[in-house]
């Protein structure tokens, strides 16, 4: 299988989407001229002209407003958002629009649309820049939420996103872009709702998603020394959330700990440990246990932000504790 | 404004036939008031009587394929395009048979396939969509174009700024083919427009996006269609917005539970009421001798059986089964 990085895994499914489908056009901030902020899309706007690659001004309301009404139309975009935090003043958009516009006209249309880009905390971006949207979208009916950790799901995800039906709020990760992994040769495509057991273990389930995940297998790696052994599950889409095969998973192992870099209340983790308390409780031998962002707003301070979110060393305390 | 001469392009055969359907959506909203009344319709109802001219004399200057997105004061305009009464009668009353299976009641009537985009509940959130679908006519390689209908409230949301420095932008490559028709009734629920805009003459706000725009009466269903005419043509031509402001007057209050208006006076109302768009189009009727005292009985009869005939439709269909609930949530 050949590597590739996450960032490259995005941008070649992109262009061989566009390639495929003229329908599929992108849209956002700094995309074509700059080449993306990221990167994500360099060349693209040589590659494909100023009709399908379109820059836009810094109006996130108004681009993804628009890119909801190209999708009724019946084209594909995908609209860049620079990160997440930049979706909120097009919130009104996406919730009220894209996520709930086929219901309320009865299935008249449909909203093929994509919204990319990085979410999650950066480094020393302070309170504004540094926050995880997955809980907030998830929230929705009517939207998919995904976020791939790697750059084979990164691929496969992206590609059943553009392909779809429904509006997909999919968040990337900034600290990712870089990361290489094998990617699957062709037209690979990684269906939602489906977990990944990325590795299996006896002992302790641990549940983590987007950054998180390559946290996890490292300290899974650490603890394989002292004969623990972590499985390690990434439910990799958020809506639909695949909780039968993080309980199948608890069910083996008899304990879990979920990994969210968001905040605690009313997370990821949040729902995720309510769907195995309600799945397997039986089967649990000890309470399940979050691993999350401290209660607060990012702060700037280097040693301050480190405190903020999780690293490897609360996820191994969290394990132990669980196993204790 | 522009002061309107007596127009002769309008035929009389059309000018009896918007009698008759102004008439008939007249009826139909104040039917809709009644059943709203008896508990046969929920949630908000905000009829359009009084604007009808807007919808009418736009739908009318527009293509049968040409396409539209409005507020939630959409009745008249879903009714003018063609959709069944008894379907829009029917989703009022949350049945299965409505144009939405019941699941959107007043505030968002759609018919796609007479290119009925939707009514929108929220003051402004569909004028972006509005760019994108015209932008997408046009990707397309079609010549169609995308009417905007929406309040004067609306003028003041961040949207609409948004919205329209997009299509200014787009419409200098020929890529938004997108009217932007401000239906001003002159109050965004009970705030008039002079307490809520910095500039009361909402036309020239497009000014600041490079938009061409026009004010003009929006009681006299002829005006409304002439203008709608002529520039329909010239954004179906260049690919670029334009943007009309057609100052009209809701009779009705801004909703069903608006029942005092402490915000206007009757005499304001009744001065209005003297350029009802009913009024208008049958004093020209009756000057060019194309309608009596007994014709006018007969097409109120008509659209009285009409009215009828869809609240007995809507009365008589299902509601939707509980199996709907998980229907239409996602497109795939």
């Amino acid at each position: 299988m050949p590597e590739m990085t996450y960032r490259e895994a995005l941008r070649s499914t992109l262009i061989e989407e566009m390639d495929r489908d003229p329908t599929v056009i992108l849209l956002g901030e700094d995309i074509g001229l700059y080449q993306g902020t990221f990167r994500i899309t360099e060349g693209l706007l040589e590659r494909y002209g100023p009709k399908r690659v379109v820059d836009t001004p810094i109006s996130e309301l108004g681009f993804i407003g628009a890119g909801i009404g190209m999708a009724m139309l019946g084209l594909r975009p995908v609209v860049e958002v620079m990160t997440w935090n930049f979706s909120l003043p097009a919130a009104d958009q996406i919730l009220q629009n894209a996520a709930k516009v086929r219901y309320f006209s009865g299935g008249q249309v449909s909203v093929p649309l994509v919204i990319r880009g990085p979410n999650g905390a950066g480094v020393q971006l302070s309170a504004q820049h540094s926050q995880s949207f997955e809980s907030f979208y998830g929230h929705f009916p009517g939207l998919r939420v995904v976020a791939p950790a790697t750059p084979a799901d990164a691929k496969g995800l992206l590609r059943t996103a553009i392909r779809g039906n429904s509006p997909v709020i999919f968040l990337e990760h900034a600290a990712l872009y870089g990361v290489k992994g094998p990617v699957p040769e062709g037209e690979h495509a990684v269906p939602f709702g489906q977990a990944a057991v990325v590795r299996p273990g006896r002992h302790v389930t641990v549940v983590a998603y987007s950054r998180m995940l390559h946290l996890a297998l490292a300290v899974a790696d650490r603890l394989a020394g002292e004969g623990i052994e972590c499985e390690v599950v990434d439910p990799r889409t958020l809506r639909p959330l695949d909780l039968d095969t993080v309980a199948a998973s608890v069910r083996r192992t008899h304990r879990a700990v979920v990994v969210q870099e968001q905040w605690r209340p009313f997370g990821a983790a949040a729902e995720i440990t309510a769907g195995i308390y309600e799945r397997c409780f039986d089967d649990l031998d000890a309470p399940v246990e979050r691993v999350t962002g401290e209660d607060v707003p990012a702060p700037y301070a280097r040693n301050l932000e480190r405190l903020a979110f999780p690293d490897e060393d609360r996820i191994e305390q969290g394990i132990r504790r669980v196993l204790a | 404004m522009q002061p309107h001469a007596e127009s002769l392009a309008v035929p009389v055969e059309t000018l009896l036939d918007w009698y008759r359907t102004l008439v008939f959506v007249r009826r139909f909203e104040e039917q809709t008031e009644r059943s709203f009344r008896r508990g046969k319709i929920g949630g908000y109802l905000h009829v359009g009587i009084g604007q009808e001219a807007v919808p009418l004399g736009f739908l009318s200057a527009a293509r049968a394929d040409d396409i539209f997105f409005v507020s939630y004061r959409d009745h008249v305009h879903t009714l003018v395009r063609g959709t069944d009464p008894g379907a829009v009668m029917a989703e009022l009353y949350g049945k299965l048979t409505g144009t939405c299976k019941g699941k959107g009641g007043s505030m968002h009537l759609f018919d796609v396939a007479r290119g009925n985009y939707g009514g929108y509940g929220i003051v402004g959130g569909h004028l972006p969509l509005a760019v994108g679908a015209a932008y997408a006519l046009r990707y397309r390689g079609t010549d169609r174009v995308c009417l905007c209908f929406f309040g004067d409230g609306a003028m003041n949301s961040g949207a609409l700024h948004e919205a329209a420095n997009l299509a200014g932008l787009w419409g200098r490559d020929g890529m938004c083919p997108v009217v932007f028709v401000v239906e001003n009734n002159q109050y965004g629920m009970g705030t008039s427009v002079e307490r809520a805009s910095a500039v009361t003459e909402l036309s020239r706000r497009f000014d600041a996006y490079d938009i061409p725009n026009e004010r003009c009466d929006g009681m006299d269903p002829v005006v409304v269609y002439e203008v709608a005419t002529r520039v329909v043509q010239e954004v179906r031509g260049t690919g670029r917005p334009y943007a009309v402001e057609a100052v009209t007057y809701r009779f009705a209050g801004h909703g069903a539970a608006d029942l005092f208006q402490s915000y206007r006076s009757k005499d304001e109302v009744e001065r209005w009421r003297q350029r009802d768009p009913i009024v208008l189009v049958e004093r020209r009727l009756r000057a060019l001798g194309a309608l009596d005292d007994a014709r006018a009985a007969e097409v109120a009869r008509w659209a009285d059986q009409r009215v009828q005939e869809a609240v007995a439709f809507a009365e008589q269909s299902p509601e939707p089964p509980p199996e709907e609930l998980y229907r239409d949530v996602y497109g795939d």
